[in-house]
């Protein structure tokens, strides 16, 4: 019921005409508009550094965001590789920060380090699964969801001088389709300058060759295109961590005090400290949101809706193909459970059945004890029947001679009650 | 392989941390601003009344441009379409550097039949029709950067001067589309009432509205804070508008202004004491556009898909006629 025109001859490449306004409309202030929605919701933003215990991953979060974050020192010990999140709520001029940061705990400890990996994609994985979950719902609360999806990867390689471990190598090329990985060389203060540039161009070269996509900051829009790229040149950066601050000149200054001298943090001629904040929270913050939800979690959600067995087939079947899929995964869903239920139901039934058969049998066992045992009972009473008749008859015979014996008293001697009662005493 | 923190759950709260020293964290609004100004943004707005009250002059009036073709001009046919049609003509505008791709939909042929029962079906359908485009974009599995947006982010209703009450067919349209779109109702060709009248007239609309539930733009519900609350409260205290269009350019006291020319006077277009057309631009363009844009999203665009998704859902139902528990919390995704 709609038709769009716009056939002009001066229409534009996209069919769009351009229109010249003959004065101040006022919507210039839609960027500022939007602006303050997002200052009234807050911005989210979630870290993830990987680096081995004692790399300095909580030291330089502490000096990124100017502020100390409980962390006691964690030890060498643990039996696999853990994560550990934390939140917390940065407050600067008028903007809320939600910022979240995870740390592996463990990792390169172990001796046995094939798994270690493992529990970082998982956890990246599940943040992906949990937003995808509540897109999916039928009543949904996307917009006011609070985004556990991790936006960037600090990941703190060792300051070796040499290459790439193995370890990293594997992890790196894990991660490096599930979220923007910024490598770093932790502890920079222990190389000195010309070994850092040769070390730097030896873990480019080798991340290239092996074909991991590290994060490169945007160089499309002018604003920024020129320092991005020069920050990209500048990949990985040295860092050196630092809370604690030393008096330089009539300034404190956060540095490490050594006896040989200091190593400042922010001077850019010590490290790469400045240029790292630089990059990661001034110029590409939004960047680095937008990279993840429009790259990293897309790309995980096709595989997964593909895993799940949806598709889009033909144009005109697009929306009706997924409600379909559910459809038709519902019903086998369900006939699978009604299966199920059958087949319990009938073992179910067979056990009863068992059960019913053994109980049978140990009643007619019980049963034909007891007739058993009546049986006995009753040829013994008629053994003591006879017994006692048998008595009886003694008895009474007993009686009988007992008169008799008394009848003869009366008239005899003395000695035959002797007698007698000797007889008696037989007797008895 | 245990990962601390499971999905659902946030990781702990620590609490709000102060900084020891400037990090550069607002430097963040920046960049937003800049990565929204190379993008650009879409806004779609309707207009909705009978013929002849000044919609097209109106649309023209509030973005400064022809945007729309007046059907009133020589050269035009001059023909009321038998059914509602729905035309939308889209534009780029630009101003300072902020590029506005602006899509106008206009409706002629409502409410002037002589029967006009269900004349608001076409615009419902017209309306639903977006949120179904959008929603099929947004399914896809490989979806696109950037959906395109075509919903209907805000439809100004004009009202006719009668200065009465409100129609049977203005509270019609008005209840059924104020659930699935944000209506701003205005009192179209305002110049013929007295401020008197117009006062009057807008305590009788807004005392109809309330009686029959219709909750106009901005609605009470979505004020999100006590700030919020206040401005809006003043905007409704004043909806709906009393609007005069005009495009043409004349003198006053040495000034060029947008204006109407009549033998009594001239009517200021852009004068707050002659009618109430700069705070309806205010409201439109300079100061609630993203939250129009917002409300449709988060609101009307959400509930939209809800009905859509539940609708393909009943008649399973009602064939598994067991597991209840699963589609009452609406989790679909429970496979």
């Amino acid at each position: 019921m709609s038709e769009t025109r716009g056939g002009e001859p001066s229409a534009q490449k996209d069919g769009l005409r351009s229109l010249p306004l003959s004065g101040h409309v006022g919507f210039d202030t839609l960027p500022d508009q939007l602006v303050n929605k997002s200052i009234k919701q807050g911005f989210c933003f979630n870290i993830l550094c990987i680096g081995e215990t004692g790399s300095g991953k909580s030291t330089l979060i502490n000096s990124l965001f100017n502020t100390s974050f409980d962390d006691s020192m964690s030890t060498h010990f643990h039996p696999n590789v853990r994560l550990k999140a934390q939140r917390y709520e940065l407050h600067e001029s008028n903007v809320r920060l939600k910022l979240t940061v995870v740390s592996t705990v463990g990792f390169g400890d172990q001796i046995n380090k094939e798994d270690s990996y493992q529990p970082i994609v998982d956890y990246i994985d599940a943040q992906f699964e949990a937003y995808l979950q509540e897109e999916l719902k039928i009543k949904r609360s996307i917009f006011n969801y609070h985004d556990t999806r991790i936006h960037v990867c600090l990941y703190i390689i060792s300051p070796t001088g040499h290459s790439l471990k193995t370890l990293d190598l594997l992890t790196m090329k894990s991660l490096d389709s599930k979220v923007n990985i910024i490598p770093l060389i932790g502890k920079a203060d222990s190389i000195s300058k010309t070994e850092l540039q040769q070390f730097k161009r030896k873990l480019i070269s080798e991340l290239v060759s092996s074909g991991i996509h590290i994060y490169q900051f945007p160089t499309d829009d002018e604003v920024v295109s020129q320092i991005n790229t020069i920050m990209n040149g500048h990949l990985p950066f040295a860092v050196v961590g630092s809370t604690e601050v030393v008096k330089i000149g009539n300034k404190m200054v956060k540095a490490r005090q050594y006896p040989w001298g200091v190593v400042q943090v922010e001077n850019e001629n010590h490290c790469d400290f400045v240029k790292l904040r630089e990059m990661l929270i001034c110029t590409n913050m939004e960047d680095l949101i937008e990279q993840t939800h429009t790259r990293h979690y897309e790309l995980y959600r096709r595989c997964r809706l593909q895993e799940m067995g949806f598709r889009d087939t033909d144009s005109e079947n697009k929306p009706v193909s997924l409600q379909e899929a559910y459809e038709a995964k519902r019903r086998k869903f369900y006939l699978e459970l009604q299966r199920r239920e059958e087949e319990t139901r009938q073992k179910f039934v067979q056990r009863v059945k068992e059960k019913e058969a053994v109980l049978k049998e140990a009643e007619q066992r019980i049963q034909a004890k007891f007739e058993h045992l009546m049986l006995m009972h009753q040829e013994e009473k008629q053994k003591l029947e006879k017994k006692r008749k048998a008595l009886e008859e003694e008895i009474a015979l007993f009686n009988m001679k007992k008169a008799n014996a008394e009848l003869l008293q009366t008239q005899p001697m003395v000695s035959t009650p002797v007698s007698l009662k000797r007889d008696k005493d037989r007797k008895k | 392989m245990e990962a601390a923190a499971v999905p659902q759950e946030l990781p702990p709260d620590c609490g709000v941390h102060e900084l020891f020293g400037y990090v550069g964290i607002e430097a963040v609004l920046e960049q937003m601003k800049v990565k929204t100004m190379k993008m650009g943004f879409e806004f779609n707005i309707m207009v909705v009344g009978q013929s002849g009250l000044g919609k097209s002059t109106m649309v023209n009036t509030l973005f400064k441009s022809k945007v729309s073709r007046k059907a009133s001009q020589p050269g035009q046919e001059e023909r009321i379409p038998k059914t509602v049609q729905l035309q939308s003509v889209t534009h780029v505008i630009e101003e300072k550097g902020v590029k506005m791709k602006l899509t106008v939909t206009d409706t002629p042929g409502f409410g002037d039949q002589i029967n006009n029962e269900n004349c608001w079906d076409p615009i419902i359908k017209y309306i639903n029709e977006q949120y179904e485009r959008y929603l099929r974009e947004e399914i896809l599995i490989t979806r696109k950067r950037k959906i395109p947006d075509s919903r209907v982010h805000g439809c100004v209703y004009f009202i006719p001067p009668t200065g009465h009450w409100l129609r049977p067919l203005d509270l019609e349209f008005m209840r059924r589309l104020s659930k699935i779109v944000n209506v701003v109702p205005v009192i179209a060709k305002a110049d013929t009432l007295t401020l008197e009248e117009r006062e009057e007239f807008k305590q009788r609309i807004q005392r109809d509205l309330k009686a029959h539930a219709i909750s106009v733009y901005p609605q009470e519900d979505f004020d999100e804070d006590p700030d919020d609350r206040l401005l809006n409260d003043r905007i409704r205290e004043k909806i709906p508008f009393a609007v005069v269009g005009a495009d043409q350019e004349h003198q006053v006291n040495g000034k060029r202004v947008l204006g109407r020319k009549t033998k009594w006077g001239i009517i200021e277009v852009e004068n707050p004491a002659h009618c109430e057309f700069p705070m309806l631009r205010d409201l439109l363009i300079r100061s609630h556009l993203q939250d129009l844009k917002d409300i449709t999203h988060n609101v009307h665009y959400e509930s939209y898909r809800v009905r859509r998704l539940n609708e393909s859902n009943r008649p399973a139902l009602s064939s598994n006629n067991g597991l209840p528990g699963r589609d009452e919390d609406g989790d679909e995704s429970n496979l």
